[in-house]
Formats: C-alpha cells, structure tokens, sequence
C-alpha cells in the first residue's frame, strides 16, 4: 500500500501556495468534459459539488436524506473556528495550527493542519457573503466565543444553531448550481458499493430508496464525503442514519482505513434514561464558558445538587487543571467525568452523570445574557429531562461523538485509490487523535471549498480517461453482488430485528472499546463481534421487499457493514499500545491517571488494508514528522 | 402505559392508504414520541409485519426530516417542538394517538408517513441564494451588519424546512417557509441586489408546486417547531409588490 502523502516542498507556511502553483489546470472549456461523483451533501459534499460545479465541472450528488439540507451538519451548535484574530486576543494562523496539533496529541500530519489553519479565514468571508447570520457585537462586528483546548476567542456561531447555518449556506450554493444544470442532485439514494477500473475508481452503485432499483452512477473521479461512523456504538450523538457503509464498502476496494479507533467522546452529552433510548442529544461545548462541572466530595452523596454546600462540592476540572479549567479539551473532560463515576461520585439516578452548573453564572451576568447565549440549548435539555436548567444543574455525561479516523488521504485528499476523495469527516486528515471543538465545521468547508476544486483539477490534469458507462462488467458485477447481498438479508427470514443487533454490537464496543480500553477486553471484543455476525447471518429478520420503500433493509444493509467494521476498529485499538487523544488504554497511564504517550513507536497513522473476508487486515505505518510542533507531555494544567 | 394508536399506512404512492388501529403496551414517560414508534415498530416486527415508515434523521429538532400530523396538529402538542422533541410524558396511560403524514396537494405521500417534499427544495433553487462563487469574498468584517437587523435575519433563518406550515395551514401555504428565507435574506446587505428577481421567482415556483394562498390562519406559526413568526409573511408579501411594481429584474 502506497501511503506517500505527497506533501510539497519548502517551508510550512509556502508549501499550499507553492502546491498551487505546481498543480495541473484543466482548461476552462474542457472542464464539462469531466465528471465527479460526489457522495454527501453535508457541508464537506455540498460545498464540494457547488464549488466543483461552479468551476465548470459535471457533478452529480447523492444524500440518503429526503433533501440535501439535511446532511447531520446540520446538527452541529457550537461554532465554527478560524484565526481572523478580530478579538486581537493574540490569534493567528500559527496559533490556530499549534491548537490544532497539540490538541490532536501531536497524531496529525502537520502540513495538512498548516493548510487547514491559512483556508480558516477565507472559510468565514466565504459564508458571510453567502448570507449566513453570524452572531454580531452591536456595531456591527462578528462575535466570537471561546472552545475547548484554546486560550482566545477563535470561534464564530450563528445561535445554536452553526451548523444549520453553514449548510443551508453551502446548500443554498448547491441549490443554485442545481438550478444551472451543472449539478444533478439525488436525494434519498444510498451508495452501496465503490467500482475501480483498471486501477481508478470511476463510479459508484446507488440504490433508489423510494423504488428499490439498483443502478450504476459513472464518471471520472469520485468524491466520498459521507460523514463519520460514530453509530457503530449504536448510541451517539450522530443522527439515526449515519454509517459507515460507503467509507467501509471503498475499504475493501483497497481503500485504506487510518486509525479507525481514534473516535471522539464528548463530554457534554444528556445522559441515558433507559434500554428504549436511540439516540444521545450533545449539550454544546459552549456551555462550558459558563457553566461550572462538578460532583459531590464525599462517595454516594445522593442529596439534590442544590442542597450540597459549596465545600462539600469538587469542581474537578478546575481544581486538576487550573490553566484551562472548564475548557479543557474534550477528551480530558470526558476521562475525568469517567473517573469520577468510577469513584462513585457520579450524580442522577444511574450514577452515571456529573453536573454543569450555571448559578454562578447566573448570579454574575443575569439570566437575560445567559437565556441570549444558550436558550435554545437550555430549551433543549428542558425538553428532554423535565428539569430546569436555569434552577438546577444540569447533568451530564460523556457520548460518542466524533470520528477522527476515516478513510487515509493524501495531501490533495485522496486516498490509496487513485480517483477516490474524501473529505470532511469520512477522512482521517487533520485532526490526529482527538479534535478540538469547532474545528470539524471549519475542516469540511476547507476541504470542499477550497482543497479539493484544485486537486481534482491536478488529478485530471494529470490522467487520461478511457471512456466507460454503466454497461461497464465491473458496474453490472457489482450491482449485481449487491442486489444479492439484500436479497440475503431478506431471506435470512430469521428472529429478531435489526435494531436489536446493532444495540448489541454497541455494547460491546463501549464496554472493550469505549472511554478506557484495555487488552483483555479488546480481546474479549474480538471474539464476541464474530459470533454477533454470525448470528446476525443467521437469525436477523427484515420484513417486506428489496423493490420498496423497505427502512428495516436500508438499516440491515448499514448494520451488516458495522457488524464487519467494528472489528478493524478493536483491532487498531489493541495494537496501538499507547495512550493518545481520545485512545486510552489502561495499561499506558500516568500515576495520576493522565494518558501517556509513547512518540518513540506510535508516531505514526496506522492504516488498514483489506485482504478478504477470512484474512485478517494487514496494518500500514505512515510516519508522522514534527517540524515545527514539538511534540511534548499535552499539558492543560 | 398503553396507548391506542391509529396509523396512516399506504404501501406506496399509488396504494390508496387508511387509518390502522394498533394497541402499544410497555411505553415509558421518558421516551420520545419517536421511540414510542421505536418499541412499536419492533412489536410489529416481532409479529412478521412491516414496521411503520417514517421520516426523522438528527433527533434533537433541527435537520427538519420528522414529520407526522399527531391528532390532527404537525408535530404534535408541544408549541416550538418538532415531533422527536416530543416527549410520551405528554400523554397518559391508554390515551388513544392519531398519527398522519403532512397533507398537502404538494407534498403526496411515498409510502406510510413519509411524504415527498423535493418540491421545497425546488423553490430554493428557483431563487433561495445569493449569487456568490466561492473564492474572492472580501473580508467578513469589512460589512458591518447591524445587530438588530443580523438578529432579524437570524430569526427568519432558523426555518428548518420540515413543511409544519404547509400541513397545518387550510389552504397548505408555503409562504411562512418562502418568507423566511425571503426575510432572512431582506435583513442582510448581500441580499439586496437580487431582492427582486429572488421573491419572483420564489413565489412563482411556489405557485407552480401546487401551494396555496395565505389567508390570515396563522395556523403555520403555531405550528412551527422554530416559532417563525408571520411577520416574514407580510415581509414576503411586501417584498413581492415591490418587485412587480418596480418591474426591477
Ligand atoms: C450534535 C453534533 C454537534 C456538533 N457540533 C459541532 C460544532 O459545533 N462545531 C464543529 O466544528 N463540529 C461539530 N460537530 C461535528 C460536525 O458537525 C461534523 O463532523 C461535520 O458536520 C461532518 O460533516 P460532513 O460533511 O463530513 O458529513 P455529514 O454532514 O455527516 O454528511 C454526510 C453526508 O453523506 C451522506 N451519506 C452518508 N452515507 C451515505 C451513503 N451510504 N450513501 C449516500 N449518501 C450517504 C448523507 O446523506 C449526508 O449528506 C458536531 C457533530 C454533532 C453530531
Ligand atoms: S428528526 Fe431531525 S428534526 Fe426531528
């Protein structure tokens, strides 16, 4: 597996322009000659196929959602950073960069968050001329508030409501591009299936998830931007039908697959109520600007939160990290809750919670600037829990959240398969071993409005296309496999649902391989994920037909992917024995419970190749370089 | 609890479609209404039948997906709620549930609850953007924007396109969902040199889509999950007059 990942020459902050300069151009009038293949239409999809549209190129857009406007960006609350330096608080793209590595534990490839950091504040200009309502001071200036894992005021929001509003911005470019006939858009359409000829991939096997049909979608070059696959856990913060199946299915293409176990467990989330529940709902990190965390002193205090006296509380964050307090970043937030429940100390009815107090807040700024802050957010977790947040803490507790890993790209987003980018969260590229908030919006808009309209441009440039079509035998081969693996899945005729084996499979992986990982249990993981499959194969039921609005087999279909994937995912946590960004394995700890490191044998992205279904994956190193960041003990004390 | 639930199936388009009475047990206070429909689906499962289709994605209220008619009211009796914000502690033990798919002329039913609102996404195409190209965008600063007006055009931007409006209104009205964008829009600098030519457009596609005229219900703000006020009605309404009479393009 080649992972050269082509990083241009000459200093740092010269290798994008350099880059841009050295790549080839597509003429003008040949751009409609070439066609993309763009799956998402979140905000990495759907910048990319409006902005590749507006080049000139011949897109077409696939979402499985009723409407591209949908896309699970649409979730995001927080913000969306970039080193505009507009609180003149000591910002900078150097700043933004260091954040960036040191926050992914010194797990990133440098060059790539250099880039992501110089596109930032272009990203901002960008949706502001596109109309999308940043929050603004009085005189009419951008506002900007303060993320995890940062010492200045960095990130922009629009409400809660920041990634709504960068969709729509993005989509409403798409929308017009729709309009132009340059960007054919498919809506409610599932991509089952990668196709590589001779060496390139050139298309895609949809299935129409209102008729059932399968067909072939070809072109020159494809562009995955399907989002992350935090669902393997079953419960996440991830909206109900995010999967893993396009990254996974261009996987056993011979796609590689970059530390699938590095994933995101954010610290604020509503804890759990019960078996019945589906989903997690996030309480954005900006609440931890103003609200205070905190657990009882003593063991098995079960008092109500109001009735504890200040000395008898332990405001943990603060009191282990002084520096950054509240707003350390999440992975360290997220273990200290755990620790802390551990002990016994956790809050609510399960145990299983800590609280995020605002009266402090309250008391200093007035409910009136607080409700201006976080009133839909508080009008949320009201909602959800019949509790009120501005009378009583709120509780909460860690969830899945965010996948680092994805499929490996090179600089110019591509992966080990010539013709096939990634963007957005489906890749691996900039954010290490954990990401720092507000930092993923900003990363899918980098990749799909201003890094992959000029490398695909280099790719065609550089490469002649045989012309194909849907007729194509690898097209109709594989069109055909996956007919017939959905029509297996609806003849297993067996016992019990999809649901209930995808909430197995998520049990097995949070307790082997969730917050704290450790050999023994990433063992036990790798025996039970094998016997649930096998199960699965044998006694999953999916009523109704193939030829159909059918969502149980749309779920089977996601849910057979998971059952294969989770495997890759325990099988890279036991092998990197270390203690890194949202990785903790128990053997590599500090006496003080801190994540130890080890530089010297894991400084590298470990990525996965597929060898066939009864062959166990063989494991890729790309080495990682520090230039500029050295790496060091990440400190947030 | 037990509840009593009357369900729209229809098998597709073409099937004709009725009310379905099922009895649900073991439903606590805590779920959502969405996973209520969770633990029924799985009971008909586990009875070999087809589980009832419906649409819904994110689950905390903001990607617009959700969409079911819940004894007659869109998404159901909480004010500024969408259906998966629902919660079941709103209801109580045997309470009997209708629950229906939005209906409207424009948006026809694709199977069970699941209606096709591709017509929403058409009128944004018709005019729903600012011409911008990505690239060449001057400095976000160098616009300042009034915080009074930037709120405004926040306010009207918190539309989430789930059609609440439509089904709630007697004459299925789009006009509170094409008047927010219109609005958001009219409140932001970069909107105005297409002011014109963006309410034409919009209004003639949602003409075009089969949507009917407002006629002062109101029933679409107090449907909307994101409490859009009718304000962007007469904003929109406004905005239309003056593009006619200007005869601006
Ligand atoms: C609740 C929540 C809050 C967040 N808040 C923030 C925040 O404040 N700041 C921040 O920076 N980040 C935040 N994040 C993270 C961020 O929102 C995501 O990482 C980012 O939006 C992902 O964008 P994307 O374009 O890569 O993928 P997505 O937006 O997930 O889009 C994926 C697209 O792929 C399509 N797709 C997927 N699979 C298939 C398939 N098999 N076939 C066809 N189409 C498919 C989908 O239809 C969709 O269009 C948050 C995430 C969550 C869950
Ligand atoms: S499911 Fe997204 S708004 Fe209800």
């Amino acid at each position: 597996m080649n992972l050269d990942a082509k990083i241009p020459d000459g200093p740092m902050a010269e290798k994008w322009d350099n880059h841009r300069f050295a790549m080839k151009l597509v003429n003008p009038a040949n751009k409609r000659k070439y066609k993309v293949i763009v799956v998402g239409t979140g905000l990495a999809g759907a910048s990319a196929a409006a902005t590749m549209a507006e080049l000139g190129y011949n897109v077409e857009n696939y979402c499985y959602q009723d409407s591209a406007r949908r896309a699970h960006s649409i979730a995001a609350q927080g913000g969306i950073n970039a080193a505009k330096n507009y609180q003149n608080d000591g910002d900078s793209i150097y700043r933004l960069f260091y954040d960036t590595v040191k926050g992914g534990d010194f797990r990133s490839r440098e060059a790539n968050v250099y880039r992501l950091a110089q596109v930032s504040n272009a990203i901002i200009d960008q949706c502001v001329a596109q109309g999308v309502p940043f929050a603004r001071e009085y005189g009419g200036q951008l506002a900007n508030r303060s993320f995890g894992g940062a010492q200045v005021s960095r990130t922009f929001y629009a409400r809660g409501q920041t990634g709504q509003q960068l969709l729509l911005g993005a989509y409403s470019a798409l929308m017009r591009q729709v309009a132009a006939g340059t960007v054919k858009l498919v809506p409610r359409s599932e991509m089952l299936d990668l196709v590589v000829i001779d060496g390139r991939a050139r298309g895609i096997i949809v299935r129409d998830m209102v008729t059932g049909r399968i067909y072939p979608a070809f072109g020159d070059a494809v562009v995955l931007a399907t989002g992350g696959y935090g669902n393997v856990f079953y419960l996440s913060t991830n909206a109900m039908g995010c999967n893993v199946t396009a990254a996974y299915r261009a996987y056993k293409r011979g796609a590689g697959f970059a530390n699938p176990c590095y994933m995101q467990i954010h610290p604020t989330c509503i804890p759990v109520t019960g078996d019945h529940q589906s989903k997690l709902t996030l309480m954005s990190e900006s609440l931890r600007n103003d609200g205070r965390v905190w657990v009882p002193k003593a063991v098995g205090d079960k008092r109500a939160p109001n009735d504890i006296p200040e000395a008898e509380r332990d405001y943990y964050l603060e009191r282990r990290y002084p520096s950054f307090g509240n707003l350390v970043p999440r992975d360290v937030a997220s273990r200290a809750a755990k620790q802390v429940c551990d002990e016994g100390r956790g809050v609510g009815a399960t145990g299983l919670a800590v609280y995020l107090d605002f009266a402090d807040a309250i008391k200093r700024l007035g409910r009136s600037a607080i409700e201006q802050r976080y009133g839909n957010l508080f009008h949320m977790y009201h909602k959800i829990t019949d509790e009120d947040p501005y009378t009583m803490p709120m509780r909460i507790f860690p969830a899945v959240h965010y996948t680092m890993g994805g499929l490996w790209v090179d600089y110019n987003l591509m992966s080990t398969i010539p013709g096939l980018h990634v963007l957005g969260e489906a890749n691996f590229s900039d954010h290490g071993a954990n990401r720092l908030g507000a930092s993923a919006l900003m990363q899918g808009l980098a990749d799909g409005y201003f890094v992959i309209p000029y490398t695909i441009g280099h790719y065609f440039g550089s490469n002649t296309f045989d012309p194909i079509d849907g007729e194509h035998p690898a097209f109709q081969e594989a069109a055909q496999a996956a007919g017939s693996r959905l029509q297996k899945l609806l003849d297993v005729k067996g016992s019990r649902s999809v649901d209930s084996f995808h909430r197995d499979l998520g049990h097995i992986m949070w307790t082997h391989c969730g917050m704290s990982r450790k050999r023994e249990g990433l063992e036990t993981a790798l025996k039970e994920i094998p016997k649930l499959r096998e199960e699965f194969w044998r006694d999953v039921r999916v009523p109704g037909s193939g030829d159909q609005l059918n969502v149980s087999l749309e779920k089977a279909g996601r849910v057979a992917d998971f059952l294969e994937f989770s495997e890759i995912v325990v099988r890279d946590a036991l092998a990197r024995e270390e203690s890194c960004g949202g990785h903790f394995r128990e053997e590599h700890q500090t006496p003080e419970g801190e994540a130890k490191r080890d530089d010297e044998n894991f400084s590298h992205v470990a990525v996965w190749e597929y060898k066939g279904d009864n062959e166990e994956p063989v494991m890729h190193k790309e080495q990682l370089t520090f230039d500029l960041v050295k790496p060091s003990v990440r400190s947030y004390k | 609890m037990h509840l009593t639930l009357h369900v729209w199936r229809q098998k597709s388009a073409n099937d004709k479609g009725r009310l379905v009475q099922y009895e649900v047990d073991n439903i606590s206070s805590d779920m959502s209404f969405l996973e209520m429909l969770d633990v029924f689906n799985e009971s008909l499962i586990a009875k070999g039948e087809e589980p009832v289709a419906f649409d819904h994605d994110c689950r905390e209220g903001i990607c617009g997906a959700c969409s079911l008619v819940i004894n007659g009211i869109p998404h159901g009796p909480d004010e500024g709620t969408t259906v998966c914000q629902l919660h079941m502690r709103r209801f109580k033990d045997g309470d009997t549930i209708y629950i229906e798919p939005w209906r409207a002329k424009a948006f026809p039913v694709i199977r069970d609850l699941i209606v096709d609102r591709t017509a929403f996404d058409r009128i944004q195409q018709a005019g729903g953007f600012i011409t911008i190209n990505t690239g060449g965008a001057p400095d976000a600063n160098a616009l300042p924007i009034a915080k009074t007006e930037a709120d405004l055009a926040m306010d009207a931007a918190a539309c989430i396109g789930c059609g609440a409006c439509v089904a709630a209104c007697p004459n299925a009205s789009a006009m509170l969902f094409v008047g927010a964008k219109v609005s958001q829009f009219l409140h932001l600098p970069q909107g105005h040199p297409e002011r014109a030519r963006r309410v034409k457009a919009m209004v003639e596609q949602m003409d075009a889509e089969g949507f009917g005229n407002c006629t002062n219900h109101y029933e679409c703000m107090a449907a909307c999950p994101k409490e859009i006020d009718v304000r962007v009605i007469a904003e929109l309404n406004l905005e239309f007059m003056k593009a006619k009479i200007s005869g601006r393009e």
